[in-house]
């Protein structure tokens, strides 16, 4: 029953009969930094603090960050998660990144990156790591707010609200939203968000990818309601 | 099962046929026989089929399908159903057909009242399972039973977690349909059956030839059904109740050794083979990689880990969130595991969630 663990799914990889294998989703390398992840934990005081959350997966991760105020360095960044393996693993690779970058480096540090350095990482976990991608620029925008380096509060149009589903996963392909085409049509009126998806409503990822589509808008200042649309 | 596969290899054929085909057609009927008397059932109430999801779909929508003209088109299951019932209900929902889908309590029972309230003269149909999937609640049957019996509704159970597992007897309950499978008690995969109670009106859905008294077309799949009937044979009393020590044991122990756990479902009326927590504080995928790099295989109502992205409907159903759903671990016990293996799991559950409390930004500490 008991495997050694050092055997364990030996290079990403599960032996069947001889010189056949099956795919096993996460790569050594996230194994790696999920077993022993880097940076882990909360930075007393920190400069910039980001938490961010999708109730469409329940995963959680609060990305902290120390920069020097001069150079605007990232001197220190450490992180937490509520999260499965691949969110864990998204951000000890993130942060691991984001150390010695200065702000405007780190910020453009993305998914797409960190998924390169692990390795790969599986389509439909796609979600739960970007979270640490976006913890991460919650930090430093949370640390850009405090310093006065962002001033006026943006009104939401159409091009934000596409520039915000940049963020959700589609899950049938790892690629965001917006880029497999799966969003129709987004309005705005009088604060209502009408988002149209290219989906039955009885998919099996609906309702998830409804949830992360409402959280993703909903926490827009001018935004005051959310209507999600399935095509049939 | 091996000497229907090399030795009396044919297909089962009538009692006009050739000897090898009679005697495939008699290890037929002994397995037929032999998961019948378990249930205290007739031979001929008992179909072979290609597992539960089969045998629900067969059941809800074969009485439907027979009554819809001369009853009514409505059926009621209970919302922590497992998919081959759920989702059969949906899907004749979508088809015109009414499902209610019966909310349970906090421990994942059925409200008695409710089930009461929703037979109306359409109702052809109550789906009640007999043991959950995943938090291992076990229903009152009984009074099911009976609600349906004085109502004149027929009933299905799925019992494809508790079949042997927990007593079930046709003669003492007037249940109408039982989904059973080999699955759940060491036995073949890709082979159930369906207790089906003498005249109950059922339409086939599956068309061809007559196998299976005419309700189940297809060349019988022989050495199957003789491995699921053996596999029958070997549960005992004994090792029901060694299998209820172990879940015991782990659920004493995860609730007293490790801080913020939460038992889901009933700590009585349980499957004798299933214990599922919740670890607060922490994700369920994380949890069960980190099992099953030390050997252990545990199952999980996190979304992380559904191919849905979907937390477990159980958890929500029995008024759960997220987060309840997220942390929730199932374990199940078999024949093969010893009580060292339940203690070793706590053992090393305990570590697990330490250490991923330790990273985790809502956990005290």
């Amino acid at each position: 029953m008991v495997q050694k663990e050092a055997d364990y799914r030996n290079s990403g990889k599960v032996k069947l009969e001889k010189g056949e294998t099956m795919k096993f989703p996460y790569s050594q390398k996230v194994l790696e930094h999920f077993k022993n992840p880097h940076n882990v934990g909360k930075i007393e005081n920190p400069d910039g603090k980001g938490l961010e959350g999708s109730p469409a997966c329940g995963d959680m991760v609060a990305v902290y960050i120390k920069v020097n105020p001069d150079t605007k360095v990232i001197e220190d960044a450490k992180f937490e998660s509520y999260g499965c393996a691949s969110n864990i693993a998204t951000a000890s690779i993130i942060t691991d990144l984001a150390l010695g970058k200065t702000l405007d480096e780190a910020k453009k540090i993305t998914w797409k990156q960190a998924a390169e350095e692990l390795g790969g990482l599986p389509p439909i976990k796609a979600h739960c790591s970007v979270l640490a991608v976006e913890g991460l620029r919650a930090a430093i925008k949370d640390y850009e707010e405090k310093h006065g380096l962002i001033t006026e509060k943006e009104p939401t149009t159409e091009e934000v609200i596409r520039q915000r589903l940049k963020h959700v996963m589609n899950p049938l392909t790892g690629l965001d939203i917006i880029r497999t085409n799966l969003i129709l049509k987004t309005s705005i009126e009088n604060g209502v968000v009408r988002v149209v998806v290219d989906l039955p409503g009885d998919h099996q990822f609906a309702p998830a990818l409804k949830e992360d589509i409402m959280e993703k808008l909903g926490s827009l200042w001018d935004v005051e309601r959310v209507d999600v649309v399935f095509t049939a | 099962m091996k000497p229907y596969f090399f030795d009396t290899y044919a297909v089962a054929t009538s009692e006009f046929g050739y000897s090898m085909g009679i005697d495939a057609k008699e290890a037929l009927e002994r397995a037929r026989e032999s998961i019948a008397s378990k249930l205290d059932a007739n031979s001929e109430e008992v179909i072979f089929t290609s597992g539960s999801t089969e045998s629900s779909n067969t059941a809800l929508k074969g009485v439907v399908w027979a009554l819809k003209e001369k009853k009514g088109k409505h059926v009621i299951v209970s919302k922590i159903e497992d998919f081959p019932v759920l989702n059969t209900a949906k899907a004749l929902e979508r088809q015109g057909f009414g499902a209610t889908f019966l909310d349970v309590d906090s421990e994942g029972f059925v409200d008695l009242e409710g089930l009461k309230n929703a037979i109306t003269k359409e109702t052809v149909l109550v789906s009640i399972q007999q043991g959950n999937q995943e938090i291992g609640t076990v229903q009152d049957l009984k009074a099911i039973s009976e609600i349906c019996e004085e109502k004149d509704v027929l009933l299905h159970t799925d019992a494809t977690h508790s079949f042997t597992r927990l007593p079930l007897s046709v003669k003492e309950l007037p249940v109408d349909l039982i989904t059973m499978s080999g699955h759940t008690i060491h036995g073949p995969r890709g082979v159930g059956a369906l207790y089906i109670r003498k005249d109950t009106p059922i339409t086939r859905f599956m068309d061809g030839g007559f196998q299976e008294f005419n309700l189940r077309a297809g060349v019988e799949d022989i050495p199957s059904a003789v491995g699921f009937a053996k596999a029958v044979e070997l549960v005992t009393e004994e090792e029901n109740r060694r299998i209820k020590a172990m879940r015991d044991r782990v659920i004493d122990k995860a609730l007293s050794e490790i801080p913020d756990v939460t038992l889901n479902g009933s700590r009585e009326k349980r499957l004798p083979q299933n214990a599922n927590l919740t670890f607060h504080y922490v994700e369920g995928e994380s949890v069960t990689l980190h099992m099953d790099m030390r050997g252990f295989a545990v199952s999980t109502g996190s979304a992380c880990f559904s191919r849905s992205l979907e937390a477990s409907h159980v958890i929500r159903g029995i008024g759960g969130d997220h987060e309840r759903a997220h942390g929730s671990v199932r374990f199940t016990f078999g024949r093969y595991n010893r009580m060292e293996d339940a203690d070793a799991a706590i053992e090393a559950m305990s570590e697990i969630v330490a250490r991923l409390r330790e990273i985790s930004p809502l956990a005290r500490k």
